[in-house]
């Protein structure tokens, strides 16, 4: 099927395409001839109807003398991955940028402008993302630039916002030290009087040189990394990057071992979304309703903690599979949590459902519509709510999902109230597939033996963390060492449907909008 | 009305009685790892696998000086797993925090054999003191001062200086029925203007320098700093980079250190507990003025 689209591309775009390889059946590999791939995007998108994924970038120079853009490709009903390879040469380090009509890579594509130093030619809005405006001139993935670094002392203006004119119009800072426990991050509202005219984001606070520092990281140390990603997904992205390195590695996990995976991602799914829950009903002022639903959380959380000998599930995946059994009484711990949870759950939705005042809080409040999710590519919670028809455990099932039947929820309205009500959905789901799963007869092997991982293999996984659609993407180096390593949060994706969803709502509902969406900014900034 | 208050009578009280007793943590939970030095024949498989360098083994001459620093271990076991002579075993503790961040640092010397395993321990020292005097003993010493610390109020305002979010995940669980911090009289504020204490998180990254210490400055004295988890004593995984700092005494000056990746909600409460001592003593000097 795939060699008869190869031959369509290359009768459409002749040499343009120079090959096409499958790495696995599930991954299938497109090298064109130039970085112009504009066309090529533009017959995925409208023949296919595929979406792009992913655009990320990497340095190559020092083993093929160029650097090449990568354009991830998925449809609807087919469980592969397209990953078109452009080269970029260095001697002239620029692309032509898709944003102007894919808003959904805008970020993406200044990302590869601050770290890899290749201009986005044509992008609307150039300016600087990942680096803040007053880093030097330093492109920190470029394989020649150390990562121990010692960069000089800012200078000059941090960030330059686009001023906010006419009558009665005011601007509002926020950030990056916010008012609650939560992560940094330079929000600047427009507003005239109370309504929200246009909200300024402002993110990479938290950018610490993840990316660069798992090309320093043996493997097996590169999996705490992976955990250290975003702490409330510790184990989507561990769980991501162990099996992109066992793709890479074809190393075969033990059915066991993806049981239990299936098992603690779900438990993470619905300690998060539950707590969500909880923090958006705090947002307009139904305290007692978080109370229940962060006792119900720590309940999990005491589960995860039993499972995995860690509250956030970290120091439980391996390359290879998990670090440890479970015994008959972890297992009846965790289906007795389970049943007691699911009591509580439907409780805390009665009393949330009772709040009329809660209810008009939520409902009708900052708005994404579907045409501009589809438009800005959101994915996740955010995207279902809005119409986007995507989950990787169905679309590209991996660990033991494609064992377990379960409905994924999706609704066109968009608002705060949808955004809860998606995560409701999905937390009954969530309890039947562990139900399923903890039914199952987990004996035998939990880790598969690891053989020493070759070298220079890529590799593609895919994980719906419970945000949404995690993506590792790695090519290994010798002696157990990766060459690059792609992270992307579905954070990135969704932080500009934010910035949509809170037009024209006032600053007071701010907040509830922005748990609604819940992004994590260190998954972002890395 | 009547629903909600119907729940509530019946979920009855869920708080835990920490600290007043000990905290009740499920069997398989990782805390310190404990190492018998003596009996420690090799620290080089361990020393191989510690994914923060936590671990660290220097051969000097005839001798090996190995060194373990609870500041940068992320407690994955990893160590317990890789050696085969089962000196090091993990224990339950998580009462780590220290007021002196050499206090988290033990270091042992041996004599070297032929094959590079270690032949028999010379000494063994903890920040100033021995080893007993160190780590082992802070958090005894916490919990006895704690009824005395309580009698007074603690305003918190907390930092994320480039954390993973870990250890706000934790923090914010400090707030949840169960922890419920704000039975102590401890709140956690939203200006660094009325706060007494500082929570910072993360390894500070280039570019929340800048926020980390207007945060600081901002707060009346006498305040309180608190770094929480490896990545907030040293940076932990990330280390130092060309975009992290390394810690956030490389910032602002630190009175607390709490170690753990993220640290649970109690063992944040032993440290923050910790630090209300500290901050009583920086009391007492104004008053005597």
């Amino acid at each position: 099927m795939m060699s008869a689209f190869f031959e369509a591309l290359q009768q459409k775009f002749g040499a343009r395409t120079q090959s096409m390889s499958a790495e696995r059946e599930d991954e299938v590999y497109l090298l064109v001839g130039d970085p112009d791939i504009r066309a090529v995007v533009e017959y995925l998108r409208s023949e296919l109807d595929a979406r792009l994924v992913t655009v990320f970038a990497e340095d190559r120079r020092f083993s093929e003398r160029v650097f090449y853009n990568y354009y991830v490709f998925e449809r609807k009903g087919e469980t592969s991955y397209l990953i078109v390879r452009a080269p970029v040469q260095p001697e002239c380090p620029e692309f032509p940028s898709l944003s102007a009509g894919l808003p959904a890579v805008n970020w993406q594509e200044r990302e590869i402008q601050d770290w890899f130093g290749l201009k986005a030619v044509g992008h609307p809005n150039p300016r600087r993302v990942a680096l803040h405006d007053n880093w030097p001139d330093v492109h920190p993935l470029r394989k020649d630039f150390p990562l121990e670094t010692v960069l000089p002392p800012f200078e000059g203006e941090r960030h330059i916002y686009r001023p906010a004119l006419g009558e009665g119009v005011f601007q509002v800072p926020v950030g990056p030290v916010h008012a609650g426990t939560i992560e940094p991050g330079h929000f600047n509202f427009a507003a005239a009087g109370e309504p929200i005219l246009y909200l300024q984001l402002r993110m990479f606070y938290t950018h610490k040189g993840t990316e660069k520092l798992f090309e320093k990281l043996p493997i097996h140390k590169a999996v705490f990394l992976a955990e250290s990603i975003s702490g409330d997904s510790s184990f989507s992205h561990g769980t991501a990057f162990c099996h992109a390195v066992e793709r890479a590695a074809q190393i075969e996990v033990p059915l066991r071992a993806l049981i239990m995976r299936t098992i603690l991602l779900e438990l993470e799914r619905i300690c998060n979304h539950v707590a969500d829950m909880g923090a958006i009903a705090t947002d307009v002022g139904f305290a007692v309703a978080n109370a229940h639903a962060s006792r119900l959380k720590e309940m999990l959380v005491g589960v995860n903690e039993q499972l995995t000998g860690n509250r956030l599930l970290r120091g439980m995946v391996c390359i290879g599979g998990v670090r440890r059994g479970w015994d008959a009484a972890q297992l009846g711990a965790l289906r007795a949590a389970i049943d007691a949870f699911a009591r509580g759950f439907q409780d805390l939705l009665a009393l949330i459902d009772s709040s009329e005042s809660t209810r008009d809080r939520l409902e009708q409040t900052g708005i994404l519509r579907p045409e501009k999710a589809k438009d800005l590519g959101i994915v996740g919670v955010a995207g279902r709510a809005s119409g986007m028809d995507l989950d990787v455990r169905r679309d590209h099932p991996y660990a033991a999902y494609s064992r377990y039947t379960f409905r994924v929820p999706v609704y066109q309205a968009g608002d705060v109230s949808h955004r809860m009500q998606v995560r409701a959905d999905e937390v009954r789901e969530s309890l039947g597939i562990i139900r399923c799963a903890a039914e199952e007869s987990l004996h035998g092997d939990f880790r598969a033996q690891v053989p020493p991982i070759p070298a220079d293999r890529c590799a593609l996984s895919a994980v719906e963390g419970w945000r949404g659609e995690i993506l590792h993407w790695i090519r290994t180096g010798p002696d157990n060492h990766l060459e690059r390593c792609k992270i992307k949060d579905p954070s990135l994706n969704n932080w500009p449907a934010l910035v949509e969803a809170v037009q024209g709502n006032i600053i007071a509902d701010f907040p509830v909008i922005n748990k609604s969406f819940n992004l994590s900014y260190s998954g972002t900034d890395r | 009305m009547f629903k909600i208050l119907q729940k509530t009578f019946a979920t009855g009280i869920v708080t835990t009685k920490y600290p007043d007793e000990p905290a009740q943590v499920p069997e398989g939970f990782r805390g310190r790892p404990s190492f018998d030095f003596e009996r420690w024949k090799d620290a080089r498989p361990a020393a191989d696998v510690c994914p923060t360098g936590a671990i660290f083994v220097c051969d000097e001459g005839g001798s090996r000086r190995v060194t373990v620093d609870y500041g940068l271990c992320v407690f994955c076991g990893l160590c317990a797993e890789a050696s085969p002579d089962q000196a090091i075993r993990i224990t339950q503790e998580f009462e780590l925090a220290s007021t002196d961040r050499r206090n988290l640092v033990v270091t042992a010397k041996y004599r070297l054999n032929a094959d590079h395993t270690h032949q028999q321990l010379i000494e063994m020292w903890c920040g100033d003191g021995d080893v007993e005097a160190g780590v082992k003993s802070i958090g005894q010493k916490a919990r006895e001062q704690i009824h005395k610390l309580l009698r007074r109020s603690l305003a918190i305002r907390q930092v994320d200086a480039g954390s993973c979010n870990g250890c706000e995940f934790e923090i914010v669980a400090l707030n949840n029925p169960v922890y419920d911090l704000e039975r102590f009289g401890i709140h956690i504020v939203a200006s660094p203007r009325h706060a007494d204490m500082l929570l910072v998180t993360g390894p500070v990254t280039r570019n929340m320098e800048l926020a980390l210490l207007k945060t600081y400055q901002a707060m009346p004295e006498p305040r309180v700093v608190v770094a929480v988890g490896a990545c907030g004593i040293s940076g932990g995984i990330f280390g130092k980079n060309y975009a992290s700092l390394g810690g956030v005494d490389k910032v602002v000056p630190v009175d607390v250190y709490i170690p753990g990746c993220p640290p649970r909600p109690q063992a944040l409460l032993h440290g923050i507990l910790l630090a209300v001592g500290r901050l009583k003593g920086k009391l007492l000097p104004d008053r005597q003025k």
